[in-house]
């Protein structure tokens, strides 16, 4: 089957630093893909381009078959890649119920609007109950939990996830990467950006390891958990 | 009302918009003709309803149009290149500049003289509260602010462009990533603004009777006070600051002497800027 994400010779600089240095990659119909690295590897600045937040300076971005890394942001949207990005970036002061309308934003179909909300009710209840606070006022793993729904709300054929664990205790993270298996096996194919590549390993088909802009490893997430030098660097295991 | 107009465009772009006096100042010259155009002398009932109203219509027009053109040409091209901060101030005093003085130059319907209103609505008292008369003009702008302010109020609120203009207010980026046309957003920020300032600018010249090439300078100021007063980039704020604003004028006035009013608005500017400079109802200062 073809891809239904391909990123070719990816190139991506902010100023004369270059952050992305020609990484290709795909992301199958169904999978789980994890992209795996240290901070500042380039985790973030591909999920970005491939969202259009930035331009490559070389390379393609195809989704569904076709380029996407000249379109605007909300054009890329509109195609059908959502993200949760790092830092979960909820809307502080707008209410839980907008910040989930805000994933709707590009969407005119009421009847499936208000059937996604119920999707994201039953993936996170306890977002319901919270539907009238502001964004800010919500904790951290619930930030996380709403800015996933926001994405969802997209109804996105694909899902990109900036480090859904980031500052959150390990039961709140198990809690997330099980919703995360549970909205693929919806039918969601996922990319995974995780810095905790335990979890990522574990959860995903198939991982890229990253260092300096660079992929320096892509195997099945089994064999990368199995695999000596990324249990050295990011395991912390011998 | 001005105030609205500040605190909108700087809520979305972090932006004072400065030629937005301008935009205040096409307002009035637009309702002039078009009260001209209408009437020449006192009118009364259905048809001083419809001329006051047509002609604030064509003033908000002509303001809206004024505004989406500054987007256009000083601030949108910025934009695209990413420019510093300093240039856009740059380029909103330069475009303030260019239309003061071109309706200086273009004497057949601007020049250096005031232009006077047609005395469409004549002034008379529409009633009395604690001793303090009320004028049917003054009614009508209250009237017509409160109107507006509620309109805008639930737009930004209630409406799903106003859910993305609030969106890009609080991150841009983000909002970007969730399938908002930020361009499209900036435009309809501007286009508001213009609204606002349009409807009071024609207010504005029914009340003082003229339209003059220079005349958005101190209601310019004025409403930007008020919009900082309130904390910018907050609509409730920017009204809450307008009505302060208005207090303590008239306090002054009342307590230290009429010419002082204006010097009472830049006071109350130099004072929040010092000692508050995010309001009253001001956002946090984001890190
Ligand atoms: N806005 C920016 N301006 C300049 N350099 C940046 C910016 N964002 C990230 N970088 C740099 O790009 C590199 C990759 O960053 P990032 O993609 O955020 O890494 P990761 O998400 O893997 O931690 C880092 O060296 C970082 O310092
Ligand atoms: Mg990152």
């Amino acid at each position: 089957m073809t891809p239904i994400l391909e990123v070719r010779g990816l190139r991506v600089r902010y100023g004369a630093i270059e952050a992305v240095k020609g990484i290709s990659m795909t992301v199958g119909q169904a999978e789980i893909v994890t992209l795996i690295g240290g901070n500042g590897a380039g985790k973030t600045t591909t999920l970005k381009t491939i969202s259009s937040v930035l331009r490559p300076a070389a390379g393609e971005i195809v989704f569904e078959g076709e380029r996407t890394d000249r379109l605007p942001s909300h054009e890329v949207v509109r195609r059908g890649i959502c993200q949760a990005p790092e830092g979960r970036r909820i809307f502080p002061r707008m209410t839980v119920r907008d910040n989930l309308e805000m994933g709707a934003y590009a969407r005119r179909d009421p009847d499936g609007i208000g059937s996604d909300f119920e999707r994201v009710f039953a993936l996170f209840p306890v977002l319901r109950q919270r539907l009238r606070q502001q964004g800010g006022t919500l904790s951290g793993g619930e930030q996380q939990m709403l800015a996933i729904g926001r994405a969802l709300m997209a109804r996105p054929k694909l899902l990109l996830l900036d480090e859904p664990s980031m500052g959150l205790a390990p039961m709140m993270v198990d809690r997330i990467f099980e919703v995360v298996r549970e909205i693929n096996a919806q039918g969601t194919p996922i990319l995974l950006v995780e810095q905790n590549a335990q979890v990522a390993l574990q959860t995903a088909q198939r991982g890229y390891v990253l260092e300096s802009g660079t992929v320096v490893l892509e195997d099945e997430a089994a064999a990368l958990l199995g695999n000596d030098q990324v249990r050295k660097s990011y395991l912390g295991t011998d | 009302m001005i105030a609205l107009g500040y605190t909108m465009v700087y809520g979305v772009l972090q932006l004072i918009n400065f030629a937005h006096s301008e935009v205040f100042m096409v307002g009035t010259f637009a309702g002039l003709y078009a009260l001209k155009a209408m009437a020449s002398g006192p009118e009364g009932g259905i048809v001083l309803a419809g001329v006051v109203g047509t002609a604030m219509l064509a003033a908000m027009g002509a303001s809206a149009l004024t505004a989406l053109g500054l987007e256009r040409i000083a601030y949108r091209p910025l934009r695209n290149r990413g420019a510093p901060r300093l240039s856009y101030l740059i380029s909103a005093i330069g475009a303030s500049l260019f239309l003061q003085n071109l309706l200086f130059v273009l004497t057949p319907i601007g020049g250096p003289a005031p232009r006077p209103y047609p005395n469409v609505m004549v002034r008379r008292t529409a009633f009395t509260v604690l001793g303090y008369s009320v004028s049917n003009q003054q009614l009508l702008i209250v009237a017509t602010m409160i109107a507006m302010y509620l309109a805008l109020d639930r737009f930004v609120m209630a409406s799903h462009t106003g859910r993305g203009i609030r969106a890009v207010a609080e991150d841009p980026e983000t909002a970007g990533m969730m399938g908002v046309n930020i361009k499209r957003i900036v435009v309809v920020t501007f286009l508001v603004g213009g609204l606002m300032a349009g409807a009071a600018g024609s207010l504005y010249g029914i009340y003082f009777g003229q339209a003059r090439f220079d005349i958005g300078f101190i209601p310019g100021i004025k409403a930007f006070t008020a919009a900082v007063l309130g904390g910018i980039g907050n609509i409730r704020g920017a009204l809450l600051g307008g009505l302060l604003l208005g207090l303590l004028e008239n306090l002054g006035v009342t307590c230290i002497r009429s010419d002082w009013q204006d010097v009472i608005a830049f006071l109350v500017l130099v004072a929040v800027l010092m000692f508050r400079p995010s309001g009253l109802l001001g956002e946090a200062v984001r890190g």
